[in-house]
């Protein structure tokens, strides 16, 4: 079989263009460990970039390194510092592959993990965590992330279910109900807030999200859901990117529509939902990465959800180191380095390139 | 290119949406190597039948039979390997380029855990050349004609490599040169890999000249059936388009061919 040159040409350019992507990938994975490494060395207390991988990698099983460094150091790192990190960095993960998988089953770019009412259940379970009378700390874990979850995945299976009909649930469906019924659990919050009394400061400060008080435990369970969820995600990518056709062409390119949206929204809510519960709602993470990414490497799923889950944990890191160095010791809310850091690179990127990028 | 022989068959079957009828005991097969043209007034169904051969909607009653099995038996990837479907004027995401759409055609052939191998990009690249869309290739789709993605849409159903090909209106945004190039490529395709295609067409004149058999479709039923011919006659046209005496033998080869004029057509008033 012979091609002409011109048939040959775009079609190599389609390989060169794979191959690119996955070096980003590679490329973005080195950059996420440099970061976790610069980010554990800089606080209140600096720590030489050198020692803090010294100290991380004597931990690794079969390594032998002979400790230099004072044991205060190894506790600033190992208990204060890495777990904070890690967790920001599995939260920024798990948003921006939340909002991509949003903002591809939506066909809409201006999805973000919180569409379905994820945020708004989340918040009042938050509020009503806070807001119960018994201290459950003694216990020995706080009730609040406990009922931050179940509020999350109740508002999101309540919205399913309302948008449902019969066998099919129409995304438009589903979206509508989700702002209405987030609307609706979003007022209940504020009337809560308003009449929460003294408690007020904590609750608003939960909903404007912080890793201020992260610890292993919570990376512990935050990082099954986020894996697990990100992993269904992604091996569902050449689905996802067929699911980009209308509904019907995908069925007709032999895709079970109803039961994808269905796994990819539990897959979605449930790693936003995990994050929320910790670190309250964090906003603009997910919706701009994913579209940062697109800007950059193209609208293909199987490229578009991994770097998005590198560019959003690298995101994520810097915007906590942000927050927690440039006022110290003052933290500043999250949120807010989010949207003041990544929203000018964003308008950036988008006025660079000019062409389709949804 | 060895593909399985697929026979199409519509037993009683009445189609149509929210329970609500559009066409009622619909009765029709369609053979291998055979041109099955869908011919009838706007709003007739003939897109409904091509949604429910592909089983986007599901007959109210009756069955739709694939070599003789029930299609609503057979899962949905395994039966996007036997049918493929050219839409009329879809949506398409306009941030991918025409390869990646085309290459879409090859999701029901790839595992989960599968991407597009050498192979596929071959099938891709083969279809794309046939259909005179492989310079388009790393064009994105909103850049492109009307035409340019009807003739991208025909590429990716023969990457689909599917045993049944439904088209809707595969010529309504072509201009007439495209139309008998697309036509005379189904057609050869048909005939050469033993196809069974049912295309739905406005253009009656197409439909006498590339159909072997045509189904006039009126008032939610079969109006009637047969070949060009058969079907195409000033008694049809005029009952079903309300058209008259505008039938006439084709001057080469004396198929049917309808010639409109407004003073021939006597069902209009001109105020």
């Amino acid at each position: 079989m012979s091609f002409n040159p011109v048939a040959n040409e775009p079609i190599g350019a389609y390989f060169s263009g794979r191959r690119t992507r996955l070096f980003s990938i590679l490329g973005l994975s080195v950059a996420l460990v440099a970061i976790v490494l610069l980010a554990t060395s800089v606080g209140s207390v600096h720590i030489p970039i050198l020692t803090t991988f010294s100290v991380l990698v004597a931990k690794l099983p079969l390594v032998d390194i002979a400790q230099t460094w004072q044991g205060t150091v190894e506790t600033i790192v190992l208990e204060i510092r890495l777990p904070r990190v890690i967790l920001a960095g599995l939260v920024g993960a798990a948003l921006a592959t939340a909002g991509a998988t949003y903002q591809g089953l939506f066909r809409n770019p201006l999805a973000d993990p919180y569409l379905i009412g994820v945020a708004q259940g989340a918040s009042l379970g938050a509020v009503i965590g806070f807001l119960l009378p018994i201290t459950w700390h003694n216990l020995g874990f706080s009730i609040i992330p406990l009922l931050a979850f179940i509020g999350a995945l109740v508002a999101t299976a309540v919205v399913y279910g309302l948008a449902r009909v019969g066998k099919t649930v129409p995304v438009t469906t589903l979206i509508l109900a989700g702002v209405a019924l987030g609307a609706l659990l979003g007022s209940i919050v504020s009337y809560l807030i308003i009449s929460s009394g003294e408690k007020m400061h904590g609750i608003v400060f939960w909903l404007m999200g912080s890793f201020s008080l992260s610890q292993w435990s919570e990376v512990g369970i935050v990082l099954p859901y986020v894996a697990t969820g990100t992993v269904v995600i992604i091996i569902l990518a050449r689905m996802l990117n067929v699911m980009q056709l209308d509904e019907e062409q995908a069925q007709q390119l032999g895709v079970n529509v109803e039961r994808l949206k269905l796994i990819l929204l539990a897959a979605a809510t449930l790693i936003t939902a995990a994050s929320v519960s910790f670190v309250g709602t964090i906003g603009f993470v997910g919706i701009i990465t994913p579209h940062a990414v697109r800007l950059i490497w193209g609208a293909d799923h199987r490229f578009l959800l991994p770097l998005s889950v590198l560019a959003g944990a690298i995101f994520m890191i810097l915007a906590d180191l942000v927050a927690r160095t440039v006022l110290a010791p003052t933290e500043i809310p999250i949120g807010v380095i989010t949207a003041i850091c990544g929203a000018p690179f964003f308008l950036y990127l988008l006025r660079r390139r000019k062409k389709a990028i949804f | 290119m060895r593909l399985k022989v697929v026979e199409l068959e519509m037993q009683s079957a009445s189609l149509g949406y929210n329970h609500r009828p559009v066409l009622q005991d619909i009765n029709f097969k369609a053979l291998p190597r055979e041109l099955v043209g869908l011919i009838g007034p706007n709003g007739s169904g003939k897109s409904t039948i091509i949604k429910a051969l592909s089983r986007v909607i599901q007959p109210l009653s009756g069955r739709i039979l694939l070599d003789g099995k029930d299609m609503t038996k057979i899962p949905r990837q395994e039966l996007a390997r036997l049918v493929g479907v050219v839409p009329q004027m879809p949506l398409l995401p306009s941030a991918f380029t025409a390869l990646e759409i085309v290459l879409m055609g090859r999701n029901p052939h790839l595992g989960l855990l599968q991407s597009e191998s050498q192979h596929d990009w071959a099938i891709a690249r083969q279809a794309m050349t046939k259909t005179d869309t492989h310079t388009l290739a790393s064009r994105r789709v909103n850049e492109l004609s009307g035409g340019e993605i009807q003739c991208l849409l025909i590429a990716r159903v023969l990457v689909q490599e599917t045993s049944v090909i439904l088209l809707d209106e595969p010529t309504a945004n072509l201009d007439i040169g495209r139309q008998v190039e697309i036509l005379d490529l189904i057609k050869k395709l048909c005939v050469e890999n033993n196809l069974t295609v049912l295309a739905a067409l406005h253009d009656l004149n197409l439909a006498a000249q590339y159909c072997n058999r045509l189904l006039l479709i009126n008032e939610g039923r079969i109006h009637a059936e047969g070949t060009p011919s058969e079907v195409i006659t000033n008694r049809n046209v005029r009952e079903v388009y309300g058209a008259g005496n505008c039938v006439y033998a084709h001057p080469i080869n004396g198929l049917p061919t309808v010639l409109l004029s407004t003073s021939q057509n006597k069902s209009i008033q001109i105020l």
